[in-house]
Parts: C-alpha cells; structure tokens; sequence
C-alpha cells in the first residue's frame, strides 16, 4: 500500500470540472486512497458536487457553478485532502459471478489458449481461480473494468469490435476483465457469459459491483446457467 | 402494460428514433457509468419551457432532422423553440420561440430542417413521464428514461401527456432569440492536456475551419479539418466532461456530447462551454465551424450571465 497520501494534481477539464490526478500508474494499491478522497470530496463539497467520477487514476470533480466559484472549488479539494487516510478495503464488498465457460458463448476461448500456449480448460481455471478487484465503473451502466488478469491470459482487444454483445458476456482485454451488463458495442475477448444482473435500477446502490469490491468468477455449466435465468441467446444479436 | 391514458394528449402518428422525451439531464450518477443525457440544445429548452412558466428543465421533447407528426387530442397550449423544422399546425406554418394554442383534432407536424437541427416542444408543467434515477431523459443505449422508462425513442401509437395548466404563458423578447448564424464560433476551454498537442497543431485548431461529419449523434459529433498531432495517443481512462474535445489517432477531433461514455482514453484539448455544446447541437453534417480559446474563470463569468437571463421575468 502507498504509505503516503497522494498529493492532487488539479488539471482543468471544463468550464466546471477539474480532473485530480492522484497516481501515475493502474495499482491495486490506488483503491483505497481513492475511495477515502472520494468520501471527503463528497462530504466536502454537499450539494455544490454534480457529479464525481473515479478511474483507476484520477477523479472528474463537476461542480455546480452557481454554487461555488473556480477557487472556491480548489480550496475544498485542499480541504479534503489534508490528512487523508486510506480506507479499509475491508468495507469493499466479495462477489462470486457464476459464469458458463463455453465456446457457444465464449469465442475467444480458442485464441486465448492458443496465445497463452494454455489449454482451454486451463485459461478457464485460470480466469476463475484468481480473485479481481474492481478499478471503476465507466463504458455502460454498471459496466465494472477489473483486475488484473494475469500476464498469461492478457490479450488485445478484437480489431474490429462486435456491433452488439448480449449481455452478460464476461471478456478479457490486455489484464483487464469485465462483464457486459446491456447489449452494447465491445471489442473485449469473449470467454464465457454470466446470469448476473449487473444494473439494476430496483437494488441499492443500482451497480451489484462497485469499485473496491472484489470479485471471483464460477464455472457453471449450461444447465445451472440456464436455472440462473441466464440467456443463452446467439452471442451477436441482431435486434 | 403502458401506463399512458387512452385520451387527451398528444397522439403520435409518425415518429423516428431521433424524436425523444429528454430534460435537463441525469446527474448523480455518473460514477456508475450511466451517462448525463438530457436536451443537447439546453438553451433552447430552457426557453420552451419558459415561454409556459415551467421548470427550466422540465421534461420536452426533442425534435431531432423533423419527420414527426403528432394529432391533438385536447385543446392546449404549448410552446416551440430552436430549429425551424418546417412545423405546421393544420398546414399553417407554426414560427418558433412562441408559445401557441391547439384544438383538439388539430395536426401538428414537423417536415425538414430549414433552419438548426433540433427544435423543441413543450407542454404545461413538462410532459408526464417516469423519472428513472432522478430523469426521464431516454438513452436508449442505457434503457433508461422516456415515456415507458426504458430509454426507447418516441414511436408511433403513443401519447404524450402532461398535467399543466398553461395559465403563465410568457412572450419572449425578441433580442433574446438565439440566431443560429453560419461558421459559429465555438468557445473551447483550454485543459490540462492541450500541451500535449504540437504548436502547428495548436494554431490549426483555432485558425482553420472545421467540418461536421455525418458521423455524428448524440454521443458525439466529429470534426473534419487538418490533422491534430498529440505526443501521445492513448492515456489511462478517465472521466470525460460534458463538450471534451477528443482526439484519436486519427487526428480529428470528437465532440463529446450529453450521451458521451462516462470515461475514456484519448487525449483532449479541452471541453467546449455549454453555450457552446448548445449552438454545435444545431448544427447539420457539413456544416462549418471554428474554436476559440476561452480560460475557464471568464467561461464561468460568461456563463453565469447567460443563466441570468431566465431569472428575471
């Protein structure tokens, strides 16, 4: 862990939003100085906050203009960082994502394993056996970009992207992985897919994952997928 | 089961997926990956829903290139604003920025861009629609918001309604009128990353003319013009805020616009103003414009003022 708070970088983003640069580099360790500095610049700024968006590196501060002006909004960014602590990371939450593994669904299992040198049933193990932490959240609602996949298994994403993913597919690109929660575009490396609802506007919270939880992914086979509720509809959808 | 009613309203007979219920936008959520949305010409919705004494950012509908028709199932009076999309009551050209009355049996049609490209509708108080975390703007991308809540555009068969009055009509002055002159300027405020762009690649972002491309929506409209060259190509991702000027490798530039993805990696010039995000939303593919540098504090003075203007009267 970063034994010392990091210092803010403020870098102009918009007419009412400013980017804090808090790392230079994807850490696991960044999470829970990052969690901490968004609690305080929450409680910091009340209602003048229109929204705080986290990466892996850095936080979108976008402040409501008619409330506070552009140095006013630098003097609570200070605020809140004055003797920051890290969070617990014990307060992120552990997930299992059931998962079917599976061609029909999964069909960048085959390149997976040829690039690792790895068998199929191997990059699967390898996939679930390994515990994730949630980076951000960002791409589509509740779509969560975990890490890291190990060395072995990192691949690019597709050259061409697919036009549309059903959802609940779980991919890989570079060391990171995720699931798609909506049909949507994506370019990542299909190898399963998950009966987990993601977004959902009737939970708390609305996202199932957030950042700092941590996850792990379940082989399951077909059957129990489908007994999950999971849909096993053709992997490109057309309409 | 749809919950609008079977009378009263407005009727739709014709729409596209480009016709849709959005307001001011959601916020709040944001860092769940769910994107802002709302009317991309807020100024003209600001208007539309003034001329009726509503909120400000009441729920409208946003009237994307025309080809809507809509029959009036009670006597009413609602408002129009933005784009001239050759609208007309019952075949008599309708002129925005007014407010005007409809009788029921009436037609209300929009034909094809004249003038701008978004022209918006109000009703008295806002049209009803579920509010879906804190908005009914429609994403259809997200399934969130519009008349059913799950972001699908406006589609022919169903109603729009409302539960106004329309007592507190209000007449605009006509030097208020935004004008949606050719070549806009487009006010860019300078980020953090401009220095990451070569000095040729500086002077041709404020000294050329850029053409909008047909690849271009609510996501994000791209620009055409000479090749921007940065030091670098892709960066970790981060949030991106409302009218961020993105450059890809390409080297041409992408306005990031209300439906934008809530992060990403390409480097940026700047964020456009919301006046600015305003003004680009009426503007068709092919159309010109230019960017000007504007430092952030004078932005938030400039724009202060312009919020003025709804306050008083």
């Amino acid at each position: 862990m970063t034994a010392r708070a990091p210092v803010p970088q403020l870098e102009v983003a918009g007419i009412d939003s400013l980017i804090l640069r808090l790392f230079d580099r994807i850490e696991e360790s960044n999470m829970p100085w990052m969690l901490a500095a968004s609690q305080r610049l929450r409680s910091s700024f009340g209602d003048a906050l229109i929204d705080l968006v986290p990466s892996y590196t850095t936080l979108l501060l976008h402040y409501d203009l008619e409330r506070i002006t552009a140095l006013g909004a630098r003097q609570l960014i200070a605020a809140a960082f004055a003797d920051l602590q890290p969070a617990t990371t014990a307060g992120g939450r552990c997930h299992n994502l059931p998962t079917w593994y599976d061609r029909s669904v999964g069909p960048e299992l085959p390149l997976l394993a040829q690039r690792s040198g790895l068998s199929e049933a191997e990059v699967i193990r390898r996939h679930s056996s390994h515990e994730y932490q949630v980076f951000a959240l960002g791409f589509a609602p509740g779509f969560a970009f975990m890490g890291l996949v190990e060395e072995a298994l990192a691949t690019p994403r597709l050259s061409t992207p697919r036009k549309r993913i059903a959802p609940g597919s779980v991919g890989i690109a570079e060391r990171q992985t995720a699931v798609y929660p909506v049909v949507s575009p994506g370019g990542w490396n299909l190898l399963g897919r998950s009966p987990a609802k993601l977004f959902d506007r009737n939970i708390d919270g609305y996202s199932l994952l957030q950042p700092g939880d941590r996850v792990r992914f379940e082989p399951i086979d077909r059957a129990e997928f489908i007994r999950l509720g999971g849909d096993d509809s053709p992997l490109e959808m057309t309409q | 089961m749809s919950h609008s009613p079977t009378t009263g309203g407005l009727r739709v007979e014709r729409s596209t997926p480009f016709i849709q219920l959005q307001d001011a936008g959601r916020y709040g959520v944001r860092h769940l990956g769910v994107t802002q949305s709302g009317a991309l010409d807020w100024i003209s919705m600001y208007w539309a829903n003034w001329l009726l004494g509503n909120a400000l950012g009441a729920a409208v509908l946003e009237i994307t290139l025309g080809n809507l028709n809509l029959i009036c199932e009670q006597d009413a009076c609602l408002a129009l604003t933005g784009a001239d999309l050759g609208a007309s009551l019952d075949g008599q050209p309708l002129a925005p920025w007014r407010s005007f009355n409809v009788r029921q049996g009436q037609q209300l049609k929009f034909a094809q861009p004249r003038h701008g490209a978004r022209a918006y509708l109000a009703a008295p108080g806002g049209f009803n629609a579920p509010s879906v975390l804190g908005s009914c703007a429609s994403i259809a991308r997200e399934e969130l918001g519009g008349l059913q809540g799950n972001g699908k555009p406006l589609a022919a068969g169903e109603r729009l309604t409302w539960t106004g009055t329309g007592l507190h009509q209000r007449v605009m002055d006509e030097r208020l009128i935004p004008v949606f002159t050719p070549s806009p300027r487009l006010q860019l405020v300078m980020g953090a990353q401009i220095g990451d762009f070569s000095g040729q690649s500086l002077f041709d972002v404020f000294n050329d003319a850029w053409k909008i491309d047909s690849r271009s929506d609510r996501m994000g409209m791209r620009l055409l013009g000479p090749k921007l060259h940065c030091r670098r190509s892709s960066m970790v991702s981060e949030g991106i805020p409302l009218g961020a000027v993105q450059v890809p490798p390409d080297g041409q530039p992408i306005v990031l616009l209300n439906d934008r993805q809530t992060i990403g990696g390409y480097p940026r010039l700047g964020a456009l103003t919301p006046q600015a995000v305003a003004r680009l939303a009426q503007c068709l593919p092919g159309e010109e414009l230019r960017l000007v540098p504007v430092q952030q504090e004078s932005a938030q003075d400039a724009h202060r003022r312009l919020l003025d203007q709804w306050r008083h009267g």
